[in-house]
């Protein structure tokens, strides 16, 4: 057989049926749902009489519109829409026999999240979720994306996909990171450099040493943004860390199966001169800590640079830049570090695990917030366990920040937690689109630990002036 | 679904690239559970003043643009949030077609299961239908489907691509969920084959 890719071995063990120009029927292993992209996809189920094909694949969490602030199990907390579209999603949990989280489970957390943590998540797996940040998932060398409503109701009632082949791209990060460059540097580099639509047609495949080198949350970090990069999906080919993360999981196989299960996850890699349509190559020394400019995630530069000229850039993107710098209020050739922040919001699919409070924490320990309201929301309920008893929690309390419980939250600014107009915000989400987090408000994207820095010097920061003797 | 054959109508211009699904409909319309109904809101940020008064600069808010069924974009429109609220607000507001030098992925597929033919055309022949576009109302485009081509005002056609299987549902208006359920036999063999090569999973 001809050398095989990661992702082209994933397909081929998940086509159930290929058409003769292509188009393949795609058999989907987990599907994750959560309560703003799936009633209508349940309602299309009830009205044509269908159910759910395999509900003990299928996992639904309530996260985007749920409150973070304690007492939320009361429903006077949130808004009445928010309140329906929770509570149809635990009927539609119920009345389909799906596996469910709801808001009062400790288990209860971001999608994204709350999947790997229970090892509902396995290497060689597809996964699929209303929501684009599936990616995530990738990390542990499951093919995972994204897929809107209607695609929704065809898995909850096939539990299959139709799709078109992507082709193979290749995105390798060589040598090791420099201090202070986190996972959240390398996703927010690679985007600055190949674009939002520079994986547009593509699966991506990380992978280099300095991919090895990052720990299970790094590198859903990394696979988290493939989607800001354009890409259908990324992939790391799993090892011993990813095994090591999965075992012992309530989700993950045991015993017997386990064996058999890690015999053919060791499968999975990409072989030796297996064919790439696109390669792009970056050094792992050569990466800064970034923050975002613009409303684009390719607005990236290294906190050492200046806003950029709009009339730096050609084609479109010159009018898109002036529409950018106009709304986030800056003006070219200013310093990033002088740039003032109002607001700092820790937390999202993208760092919310524990990896991200405990960097975060290690900057703000001894220290407090200048910044006017600062806070962190852990991924999931469990995440915020462990950060307590670790004693993170007491450490962003003592800083200033507000200590809340698992969801979106100001990732996308659904519930109450919001930015007013013009306010800015130094956020470890992955979106910093006009008005993502508030109409008007003004996002930064940048690492936890960049984020930590901005909340205690009240400007965006190099995170490795407060590291010290780490340095 | 409805079905797509051909369409002649109003193109607003949209130029500014990588318009994303956050802009189509912002996320404070996510909360319904129901698929119509967004069309007021679609593009509500750029739209309307936060108290809810029309911004007259905004391309659709201007009396040639206010019954537009095509849409002539920048590059990379629909990037972002999976939300199929954006194709809905779309189709909602009267918009059949969106035609760009390129699409995000997840909004392209979420197009083709709402009767929505977003059409890729290389960067000239979108430059030259945005001049059309600016005409306002005078300037109608015809897009047909069958024939795989669009033509400007002034009698230019343009051929695109599209993939047979997509344009085929579409032309029809056909379910894909009945579709795949003719398959059942082929995918009842499949789990059974993977009960047995991955009882993991
Ligand atoms: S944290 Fe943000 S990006 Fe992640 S699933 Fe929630 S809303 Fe989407």
């Amino acid at each position: 057989m001809a050398p095989r890719t990661l992702y082209d071995k994933i397909w081929d063990d998940h086509v159930v049926h290929q058409a003769e120009d292509g188009t393949c029927l795609l058999y989907i292993d987990r599907h994750l749902v959560h309560e703003v992209t799936s009633p209508q996809a349940f309602e299309g189920l009830r009205m044509a009489g269908r159910k759910v094909r395999a509900p003990e694949k299928t996992i639904a969490v309530p996260d985007h519109n749920v409150p973070t602030t304690l007492g939320r199990e009361n429903p006077d907390q949130m808004p009445e829409e928010s309140r329906i579209q929770v509570a149809a999603l635990d009927k539609n949990a119920k009345d389909f026999g799906i596996n469910y989280y709801p808001v009062t489970d400790i288990r209860q957390g971001i999608v994204h999240i709350v999947g790997p943590e229970q090892g509902w998540t396995l290497p060689g797996m597809t996964v699929v979720c209303g929501d684009s940040h599936t990616a995530t998932h990738g990390a542990f060398g499951a093919l995972a994306h994204g897929i809107g409503t209607s695609e929704v109701e065809h898995v909850l009632a096939t539990q299959t996909l139709i799709q078109k082949k992507s082709k193979n791209m290749k995105v390798e990060i060589t040598g090791s990171l420099r201090p202070g460059v986190t996972a959240k540097d390398i996703t927010l580099s690679i985007i600055g450099h190949t674009g939002t639509a520079g994986g547009t047609g593509y699966v991506i495949e990380y992978c280099g040493q300095a991919i090895r080198e990052l720990s299970m949350e790094g590198r859903m970090t990394v696979c988290n943004m493939a989607i800001e990069g354009g890409a259908r999906a990324g992939l790391i080919a799993p090892d011993e860390k990813t095994f090591e993360y999965i075992k012992g999981r309530p989700h993950a196989p045991k015993g017997a199966k386990w064996e058999a299960a890690l015999a053919y996850w060791k499968t999975l890699y990409t072989d030796e001169g297996a064919h790439f349509d696109k390669v792009v190559t970056i050094r792992g020394e050569d990466i800064a800590p970034v923050v975002t400019w613009g409303t684009s995630p390719e607005d990236v530069l290294p906190i050492t640079g200046v806003v950029p000229d709009p009339e730096s850039f050609t084609g479109g993107k010159v009018e898109a830049a002036r529409r950018s710098l106009d709304y986030m209020g800056l003006k070219p050739g200013m310093k990033l570090t002088d740039i003032e922040i109002d607001t700092v919001f820790i937390g999202s699919c993208t760092n919310g695990r524990i990896e991200d409070l405990r960097a975060a924490a290690e900057i703000l320990k001894g220290r407090k917030i200048k910044v006017k309201r600062a806070m962190v929301v852990p991924g999931s309920g469990l995440v915020r366990a462990q950060a307590e008893e670790e004693g993170l929690a007491q450490i962003f309390i003592d800083a200033g920040f507000e200590w809340r419980l698992a969801g979106c939250s100001m990732c996308l600014a659904m519930n109450p937690d919001q930015l007013a107009p013009g306010e800015r915000c130094a956020a470890t989400s992955n979106r910093n689109f006009e008005g993502r987090q508030g109409r008007g408000g003004r996002t930064h994207l940048m690492s936890p630990a960049m984020a930590a820095a901005a909340a205690v010097t009240g400007r965006l920061t190099n995170v490795r002036e407060l590291m010290g003797e780490m340095v | 679904m409805d079905k797509f054959t051909t369409l002649t109508g109003i193109a607003a211009p949209m130029p500014l690239v990588n318009i994303d699904t956050d802009m189509i409909i912002p996320k404070q319309f996510l909360k319904t559970i129901q698929r119509s109904g967004l069309g007021k809101n679609l593009f509500d940020e750029m739209r309307y003043t936060p108290d809810g008064k029309e911004i007259p600069d905004f391309v659709l808010n201007q009396p040639a643009y206010r019954k537009a069924q095509i849409l002539v974009a920048g590059d990379n429109f629909g990037c972002g949030s999976s939300r199929e609220h954006a194709p809905w607000a779309l189709l909602d507001f009267g918009i059949r077609c969106v035609i760009s030098t390129s699409f995000a992925d997840i909004f392209y597929n979420n197009c083709f299961k709402n009767g929505i033919l977003p059409v890729v055309l290389p960067p000239e022949a979108v430059a030259h239908l945005m001049e059309d576009a600016r005409k306002g109302e005078n300037a109608r485009i015809t897009v047909d489907l069958e024939a795989q081509t669009v033509t400007a005002s002034d009698g230019t056609t343009f051929h695109f691509d599209v993939d047979p299987f997509k344009k085929h549902c579409l032309l029809n208006g056909l379910d894909d969920i009945g579709l795949t359920l003719e398959k059942a036999a082929a995918i009842d063999a499949y789990e059974a084959k993977a009960a047995t090569l991955r009882p993991w999973v």
